[in-house]
């Protein structure tokens, strides 16, 4: 009998500590596991006791990668609590912040993380020296995007404009106007990204997938909207919790999201682009024909050219957004708090963030519970690395980690926020 | 000459700044020119090996294996530099150290027996010696490039420690706390974030931990004396982002030992 183990201890290019262990026994593929090990923060637990409007500033410490998101998430839950709900400029303004931490985390994603993979570099840096002006592209786009969340935000990591019922501060009408010039480039930037990901050279692997996203009848989801699935799931977001569940496994101190208790499913910018395909704005639809996008794409490997899709669709909002803009009457709306719960999904740059918090009436937090989308991811990307091992397991295993690698990566995992990161380990007998 | 190398290590964090790295998108090209990236896992596959000029060190020590961890780190490293408020202070997490690690363990997981993790969030110079702290929450890049080039230069490092207020003056920002009655902690925080939360018309929350010297006992008094806050206030006030730094602790625990 002849064992061999392939192992990633430390998995790079992802957002938080993972491990990968993949064992084959002779020729036939053994067991395949996603180990999680970032330590746990316990957020849920020490936001009992805090101050219902302290949420959208703790938990943005969650993830410095999409600290917007959770920002978000919590402000409209909390908000939903109260018995609040923005409209009009205020509410137009929290999608421009979403657009721009959209466009700096995929371009962080598509540019920095993932084409090295495509290309066969260890790094972006690495890549800067064969590819300068792709980086430089990259950097550029990130930037802008960088600019918007500064811009509204305060700053880029941990925004500190953010209030329930709004903002602290509206910055001055021309600001957003100079942004909006800067985001004209980058949407030309994003639309070449499309052009130049659509020439990457894609693995042959698709699975038959249960996409999850929201969905709202006017817009691409951002802030609101039913959860839907590609399997006709329609659901009010206050009954999140009667299908989707929670489930801890010894190997990660990470919670696996299942549906319907049994149902792996997909988040992310690839169930979004499928499932909202016609909510994407006019040149990211003709972007889309050009490059050959098939709708209901199920090859996970492609999620760069969704991320590209959203990251034209991002520019394009966010002028549309400037654009249109009033000012508001004030920058924000008094929430006073009402003992209850509340409950908001928002769209994070990877998938569906769903907070609910009690409170009391003095608006102190007796309860939190936070699903990231990398926990909902995890079931699918060990599920599709089972699939790929098996596809590509002829292959050198300095190939066959790369590989695996890049099909984690395909869903830019976040372990800071899923409280996982990855090692790889293969074992072959 | 060989250029000296840089390796970035993660314990307990959000990822918040070593991002900031990568968020230098107009330097960042020409760090990779300057220095030999040996080892950022967040960027690169490629791992190189030690001893390594400069580490940057960001998050808390939260777990049996990262406290030996920390070790290894240390040995490798020239300088060790600790970035932001898990690696200086522990981190918002260090707010079990105030609490029953059990308890949100329970809180948290169905499972908990799964899971590893020490009473406390700890700063990594509670455990090795650091040769230089940056603070916040999180770091300013631009601080981040001028402690690098400092130390690449063979200088060592030298950035103000004042307090956010002495920034609110010299951007001619109107008082949250004079003019709204807002409880600021501006006072008492180190400065580096440019006032930023004043400029957006709100309070300071201390992102960048206590400053050199802080006076937060005074502070506190104006809080509850003019302010009207009570003390359930006054704890969450200073226990946040850097709750592990001492004078933010200490302060906090004033306010729970009058309470029990």
């Amino acid at each position: 009998m002849k064992t061999k183990t392939i192992k990633v201890d430390y998995l790079a290019r992802v957002e938080g500590e993972g491990a990968l262990s993949i064992a084959i026994q002779d020729n036939k593929l053994d067991h395949v596991h996603l180990k999680i090990f970032e330590p746990p923060r316990f957020f849920e637990g020490f936001m009992r006791g805090r101050e219902f409007s302290e949420a959208p500033d703790i938990t943005a410490r969650i993830c410095g990668i999409c600290p917007v998101a959770y920002q978000m998430s919590s402000a409209h839950a909390m908000e939903a609590a109260c018995g609040v709900t923005l409209d009009g400029p205020l509410r137009e303004l929290r999608r421009l912040l979403y657009c721009g931490e959209w466009i700096e985390s995929h371009v962080l994603h598509m540019y920095m993380l993932h084409a090295p993979d495509f290309l066969g570099y260890e790094s972006a840096i690495h890549m800067a020296a064969d590819h300068a002006e792709v980086v430089k592209r990259g950097l550029h786009m990130k930037k802008v995007g960088n600019a918007i969340v500064n811009l509204l935000g305060g700053r880029e990591i941990h925004p500190i404009n953010v209030r329930l019922g709004g903002f602290y501060k509206i910055p001055p009408l021309e600001k957003f106007r100079e942004l909006a010039e800067q985001l004209k480039t980058v949407r030309d930037e994003a639309v070449t990204t499309a052009q130049w990901a659509a020439g990457l050279d894609f693995p042959d692997f698709t699975q038959d997938y249960t996409f999850v996203a929201l969905s709202h009848p006017d817009e691409y989801p951002f802030n609101e909207g039913r959860v839907i699935s590609s399997d006709g799931l329609d659901l009010d977001v206050n009954d999140y919790e009667t299908r989707f569940k929670e489930q801890h496994e010894e190997r990660s101190t990470a919670l696996h999201s299942v549906l319907d208790n049994h149902i792996t499913y997909f988040v992310g910018p690839l169930a979004r682009v499928n499932l909202n395909y016609d909510q994407l704005s006019l040149l990211t639809r003709q972007v889309a024909d050009d490059i050959c996008w098939e709708r209901g794409c199920n090859n996970p490997f492609k999620s760069i050219l969704a991320r590209a899709l959203e990251t034209i669709y991002a520019c394009d909002e966010a002028i549309r957004i400037i654009d249109e803009l009033e000012m508001p009457e004030a920058p924000f709306v008094p929430v006073e708090p009402k003992a209850g719960v509340g409950c908001a999904a928002t769209e994070a740059p990877r998938g569906i963030l769903y907070h609910r918090y009690t409170i009391d009436e003095q608006g102190l937090i007796q309860n939190a519970k936070i699903v990231p989308p990398t926990s909902q991811n995890q079931r699918v990307i060990e599920k599709d690395l089972y699939h790929f091992v098996e596809q590509v397991m002829h292959e050198p295993d300095d190939k066959i980690q790369w590989q695996c690698e890049q099909a984690i990566r395909n869903y830019d995992p976040c372990i800071s926020c899923s409280t996982h990161f990855l090692n790889l380990k293969v074992t072959r007998s | 000459m060989t250029k000296p190398s840089l390796a970035v290590w993660k314990f307990a964090s959000c990822d918040g700044c070593q991002l900031s790295i990568l968020d230098c998108e107009d330097e960042l090209l020409a760090i990779a020119g300057a220095v030999d990236i040996a080892n950022f896992p967040e960027a690169s596959r490629e791992v190189k090996p030690g001893p390594y000029t400069v580490s940057l060190v960001e998050g808390s020590i939260t777990t049996p294996h990262d406290r030996e961890r920390i070790q290894e780190v240390r040995a490798q490293s020239g300088v060790l530099v600790a970035i932001g408020a898990c690696a200086t202070a522990g981190g918002i997490q260090a707010l079990r150290n105030f609490s029953d690690v059990k308890g949100f363990t329970d809180a948290v997981y169905a499972s908990p027996q799964y899971i590893s993790t020490l009473e406390t969030s700890t700063a990594i110079s509670d455990h090795v010696k650091v040769d230089f702290e940056l603070h916040g929450c999180p770091i300013d890049k631009y601080q981040l490039i001028r402690v690098l080039t400092d130390l690449l230069q063979g200088r060592t490092p030298l950035l103000p420690s004042e307090s956010v207020c002495l920034d609110c003056k010299r951007a001619g920002v109107v008082c949250v706390m004079v003019t709204k009655g807002e409880p600021c902690l501006g006072p008492v925080t180190h400065t580096g974030c440019n006032a930023l939360c004043p400029s957006y018309n709100r309070a300071c929350f201390g992102c960048f931990g206590p400053k050199n010297t802080p006076n937060t006992t005074a502070l506190a008094d104006r809080c509850t004396e003019n302010l009207g806050l009570e003390d359930e206030q006054m704890i969450r006030l200073f226990r946040t982002f850097n709750a592990g730094a001492p004078a933010f602790r200490t302060e906090s625990e004033r306010y729970e030992n009058q309470n029990h």
